[in-house]
Parts: C-alpha cells; sequence; structure tokens
C-alpha cells in the first residue's frame, strides 16, 4: 500500500468535503426539532412524519414515478433501435447528419429544448400534463440511451447476427434472440439513467407540464421559493437515500457478475 | 479415406452442386471478384485458398448469402441463389470467429437452427443428442461457450452448423485459432465428418497445408481471380504459373531461355558461366522464349562428389542450413550468386552428417524433375 503524501491528503479532504458538506449539512438538518432551518434545537423525526401526512409532497412523487418509468421505457426502446441502425445500417443517404441529429439535444441547452416543445404542443393543441412531461422527457433522454447502447453495438461482434441469420433467422428474431439478450445490460443501464435523468428534471418539466402534472423538482422547487422547510430536508434526505442505494446495488451486481465471469473462465482454462 | 474414383469434375455428365457464372462483386470502386466462373460439385470437400484480400471471403459470403453479386448468376442445385436472403438459404455457415451464443448453453447453440425449422420437437433432442456425440461433446452440453475451450468451442461452432444437414457447408478460416498441433488432428477429424455426413464442404483458407490435407480440390485466387483450380497434388506438382508454385510450398525459381531439344525436351540458357540445363515439359516452348523453371527443393540432391549420372548438376557452395529435426534445407549459392535450395531428409543422427557451412557440394535434380513455366 502507498502511503499518501501530505499534499495528496490535503486535496482528498478537500475534494470530497466540496462534494459532500452541502449533504452532510442538509442531511442533518432534516433531523432538527426546530422549524428554523438554520437553527440546531435537538433530534427529531417529526419532520419525516408530516412529510408522510403531505398530501401534495405524495402525490407529486407519484406523478414524477410515473413520469420517470414511462418516458425512460419509451426513450430505452427508441433509443435502442435508433443507435441499432445507426451502428448496423451501414452506410446510408446522411447517416452522418442522422447520428449527429440524434446526439445534438445532449448539448442543447435545456432551456431550449423545453421552450420548443412547449411550442409544440401548443401548436398541435395537446392539452399539457403528464403525457407531455413523458414526451418531453422521452425526448431528451432517448439520446442518452443511444449513446448508450450504441457504444456497446460498437463492439458487439457482427458474426453472431449473421450466424443466427444463417441459422434461419428473420432479422427481426435475429435481433430478439441474439442481439437482445446480449446487449441486455448496456440497454438496462440506458434505461437507469433515462429514468435519474427524468427523476430529477426541473427545467424541461416545468416547460411542458400543465397543473394537473407537478413533479416532485416541481414542487420542491417552488416550495423553496417560500422558504426552505425541514419537511423539504426530510424529503431531499430520503431522495439521497434511495439514489444511494440505487447506484451502489447497481455497482454490487456488476461486480458480481465480473467475479462469476473470472470464476468461469478459470473453469474454462481448467478444462482445457 | 477419399476413394480414387471421387473426381465429379472430370465426368462431363456431372451436374455441379454449386455453380457461379461470371461472378463480379464491386465494393464502391474495388472489385473483389473480377468475372469469375466455378463448378463446385456434391460431396466435394473445395478449398478457397489465397491470401488475404484475395477475395476468397468475398466467395464465401455470396454463397452464404450476406453479399450480392454485382453482377452473374450464383446457383445452387440448378437455382440461381442471388435473390435468396441467408436465413432462407439450405446453406449453413461455420464462422471464423465461431460466432457461438454467449448466452446460450452449447446444447441451445446446437439446437438454435433446428427450433428456427418446423421440426418436432422430439425430433430437436434427437439430432442435438446426435451432433453432440458426431463432435464428442456429449459431456459439455449444459456448458456456456465461455466455459469450454477453444478446440470444443470449434467443434460446438461446427455442430451447430451441421445440424440442419445443409446442401452446402461453409467453413470461413475454420481452424486459424487453434495452436498448430490442435489444428493437425482437428483437420482429420473435418475429413472424417465431412464423409460421414456427405455433405458438401467448402474452406475458405490461408494456410496452404491446411488446404492440402482436407480438400479434394483446390482453387489458388488471388486479385479476385481465380489461378488454378485442381486437385492438391496437382497444385503441388504441375502449378500453372509461378505465382502458384510459389505461394503453394517452397520452391527454386531458376529464370532462362527454352530451346527445344527433342520431344517435349528443352535447354534452358540461364547463366553465362555455367553449363544449360535440361527439363521436359508438355506445355511447347518455341526456342529462345523466356522461361521459369520451378523446382522443389525436395526434389533437389545433395552429394560431395559430382553425381555420375545426372540430367542436371551444378556446384555451389553451402551458404546455410536449416535443420527442423526431420528435414534439413541447404542453401546453397551457385557461382553468380544464384541461391538454390536442396532439402533432405535427416535419416542419420547429426553428428553423422557430412556436409557442413562452407562446404562446396554439387546438387543435382533429373529433367522431369521441376516443371517449365511461361509466367
Amino acid at each position: 500500500m502507498m502511503r499518501l503524501s501530505w499534499f495528496n491528503v490535503v486535496s482528498l479532504t478537500l475534494g470530497f468535503a466540496f462534494l459532500y458538506i452541502p449533504m452532510i449539512i442538509l442531511v442533518i438538518f432534516s433531523f432538527n426539532e426546530s422549524k428554523l432551518v438554520t437553527v440546531w434545537a435537538g433530534f427529531s423525526t417529526k419532520w419525516y412524519g408530516e412529510l408522510l401526512q403531505n398530501e401534495a409532497f405524495l402525490s407529486a412523487a407519484w406523478v414524477t414515478l410515473k413520469v420517470a418509468v414511462m418516458s425512460s421505457t419509451l426513450a430505452t426502446v427508441l433509443g435502442t433501435m435508433a443507435a441499432h441502425v445507426l451502428v448496423r445500417g451501414g452506410r446510408f443517404m446522411g447517416r452522418t447528419l442522422f447520428s449527429g441529429m440524434i446526439y445534438a439535444p445532449l448539448v442543447m441547452p435545456e432551456v431550449i429544448t423545453g421552450l420548443s416543445l412547449l411550442l409544440l404542443f401548443i401548436g398541435i393543441g395537446l392539452d399539457r400534463g403528464v403525457m407531455t412531461v413523458v414526451l418531453a422527457h422521452t425526448t431528451f433522454s432517448m439520446c442518452y440511451v443511444s449513446v448508450v447502447v450504441s457504444s456497446r453495438l460498437v463492439t458487439f461482434d457482427r458474426s453472431l447476427e449473421e450466424a443466427a441469420l444463417d441459422l434461419g433467422c428473420s432479422p427481426l428474431d435475429a435481433f430478439r434472440l441474439v442481439t437482445l439478450p446480449i446487449i441486455a445490460p448496456a440497454v438496462i443501464s440506458g434505461w437507469l439513467l433515462a429514468f435519474t435523468l427524468s427523476l430529477d428534471d426541473l427545467v424541461i418539466a416545468s416547460f411542458t407540464t400543465g397543473p394537473s402534472a407537478t413533479t416532485l423538482p416541481i414542487k420542491i422547487f417552488s416550495a423553496v421559493r417560500l422558504g426552505v422547510s425541514p419537511e423539504i430536508n426530510a424529503l431531499s434526505t430520503l431522495m439521497i437515500g434511495i439514489v444511494t442505494v440505487g447506484v451502489i446495488s447497481a455497482s454490487l451486481i456488476s461486480k458480481q457478475n465480473l467475479i462469476r465471469q473470472r470464476k468461469e473462465e478459470r473453469q474454462a482454462v481448467r478444462a482445457q | 479415406m477419399q476413394t480414387v474414383t471421387f473426381a465429379p469434375w472430370n465426368d462431363p455428365n456431372e451436374k455441379p452442386l454449386i455453380r457461379f457464372q461470371n461472378v463480379t462483386k464491386k465494393f464502391g470502386d474495388f472489385t473483389a471478384i473480377g468475372d469469375l466462373s466455378l463448378d463446385i460439385y456434391e460431396k466435394e470437400f473445395f478449398a478457397l485458398l489465397g491470401p488475404s484480400g484475395c477475395g476468397k471471403t468475398t466467395m464465401m459470403r455470396m454463397l452464404a448469402g450476406f453479399e450480392n453479386p454485382t453482377q452473374g448468376r450464383i446457383e445452387l442445385s440448378g437455382q440461381d441463389i442471388v435473390p435468396v436472403p441467408p436465413n432462407k438459404r439450405a446453406v449453413n455457415m461455420m464462422f471464423q470467429s465461431y460466432a457461438l451464443f454467449p448466452h446460450l448453453s452449447i446444447w441451445d447453440n446446437i439446437a438454435f437452427g433446428l427450433r428456427r425449422s418446423d421440426m418436432p420437437k422430439n425430433d430437436i433432442v434427437d439430432r442435438v443428442e446426435e451432433m453432440l456425440k458426431l463432435t464428442r461433446l456429449e459431456k459439455f452440453a449444459r456448458r456456456k461457450p465461455h466455459q469450454i475451450s477453444g478446440g470444443q468451442r470449434q467443434r460446438v461452432a461446427l455442430a451447430r452448423s451441421l445440424a440442419k444437414a445443409p446442401k452446402l457447408l461453409l467453413l470461413d478460416e475454420p481452424l486459424g485459432a487453434l495452436d498448430k498441433k490442435l489444428r493437425q488432428d482437428t483437420q482429420f477429424e473435418l475429413m472424417d465428418i465431412q464423409e460421414k455426413t456427405g455433405t458438401t464442404f467448402v474452406i475458405v483458407t490461408h494456410d496452404q497445408e491446411e488446404a492440402m490435407t482436407v480438400a479434394s480440390r483446390i482453387a489458388v485466387m488471388d486479385e479476385g481471380r481465380l489461378i488454378q483450380v485442381a486437385t492438391p497434388d496437382r497444385i503441388y506438382e504441375t502449378p500453372n504459373c509461378v505465382y502458384v508454385a510459389d505461394f503453394i510450398g517452397d520452391v527454386n525459381i531458376i529464370e532462362g531461355r527454352a530451346t527445344s531439344v527433342g520431344p517435349e525436351r528443352y535447354r534452358i540458357d540461364w547463366s553465362d558461366s555455367l553449363p544449360p540445363l535440361t527439363a521436359t515439359s508438355a506445355t511447347p516452348f518455341s526456342d529462345g522464349q523466356g522461361c521459369h523453371l520451378a523446382i522443389r527443393p525436395e526434389k533437389v540432391s545433395i552429394s560431395t562428389e559430382r553425381p555420375a549420372e545426372a540430367d542436371n548438376a551444378v556446384e555451389g557452395k553451402v551458404l546455410d542450413i536449416a535443420y527442423l529435426g526431420n528435414l534439413s534445407t541447404y542453401h546453397v549459392e551457385l557461382p553468380g550468386g544464384t541461391i538454390v535450395k536442396a532439402q533432405t531428409a535427416n535419416t542419420r543422427r547429426i553428428s553423422r552428417r557430412n556436409i557442413s557451412w562452407e562446404d562446396s557440394v554439387w546438387l543435382s535434380w533429373t529433367a522431369t524433375a521441376g516443371v517449365l513455366l511461361a509466367e
């Protein structure tokens, strides 16, 4: 083990402090007895109890979850299809243009995406609500899915698909029975990415939502404008908890996969 | 064993299984295959041999249906297969990378093609078991592809491509990933399986030894053209040009001018200072025509004394000795700088070898030992 020099220790401490002090303060104050966010008055979990009584927050959370599940699923289907065409379609007219256009929303300012979607929905007379937020989130998250899936497809051995065709599969069956199961981890991580993007999006959602569909980020943002309450601290702490559990379990799953794969490879070497 | 009488290509009444008719394949401006015609017969083990980029893989991919010819016609049992997509062809392919499906067990890999057909479930089970037995993989049926060795994977790929009993099996560099010893064993196994199943095999390879071992006929290709199509022994003994002679095995090429000195017998003037050589040739040469004498190193004898009777004998100095264990190849420099290789079997222990570096030696060969080639 390498000993850390004092310089390394200082930079490590500074870096982590910079990243985590705001969050730690938030978590600590979520257990504050006092209604005043900045004055510590003893430990209590009463704000968590009150949060569960708060109908407005709960319904916002429910809306957010619905939007995130629907939009990430839709984005995964569309993004995977786009990635497959762009990686496998060979050289067709305007391929470079198409791939550029798929990735453009990645760098497009959210305000512009939100505004243009708003104009579109007004233009075609679509009532703003859950549906429009789902469509908007699908639009901007499908390019992330497409990036993740196409980077997997680039390293995918083409002859596997050809073997499936050769053995009698239609092109659709070859995709369904061979390509999809093999790229499934990339598709799943694309879905997770789209899900988290949708979960914490504020800008695009506030452009495209209507009165019937207030998502959690919008709710929190508007509540904070009236002053930060310990209830919001509690809510944010719960979100941090959920995200942390999600990230850790995802990395544990992939690590276990890796360990299992190594073990099987060792078996294969012994079998020779 | 290949029977001596198996030579459908010599029978004018025999219908070919595969017929390439004036096939051209272009990729953009690049011509991969140029106006090529070729017949392959049922039960043949046909090898497409050539350096990388010669078009052999393109030929195979056109047979599998992954590429379509730019021009021309490809027939399978008399039927034009160009418009038929790969999943509707009675042709299966064994891929160079094996392309085993990593998420399926060995059993399911082999059953994959059968499940796409309308074969009843019980028959599928029987057929898979039969294939596992044929390729000696019964023990590994439940494993995944990454849990078995390279040689076993190669056999799974073979079993999977044979399971549907195709009219034609394509093998793309099937043994490329195996080490030499395993490759040799597998070559004989392949021949055995081809014999047992009676399937027509077309193999693509750049390994001339492999082609010589397994094939009933070899097509030597270069730059999208067929250079020579013949049985392995004909390719080796009577190459039709310097390219084939040079590509297959080791060869000495001596350039000179031919002069007729008798029926099918020619004198070759090749050096200003050394006596002319004698060679026979069924192909006629006009007097003074430029020619190449191609002669295999093992047909050149090496001795310390001048041989008493030899059609051709030249003296030189040993430059190098390549000791291969069973064989030794002597590189002998003739006056004037030409280097001729002579190969002898090491039937005696090395300590008894009487020729060493810098020794003056005599090389000799008969008039019929070499092949006289125009180009």
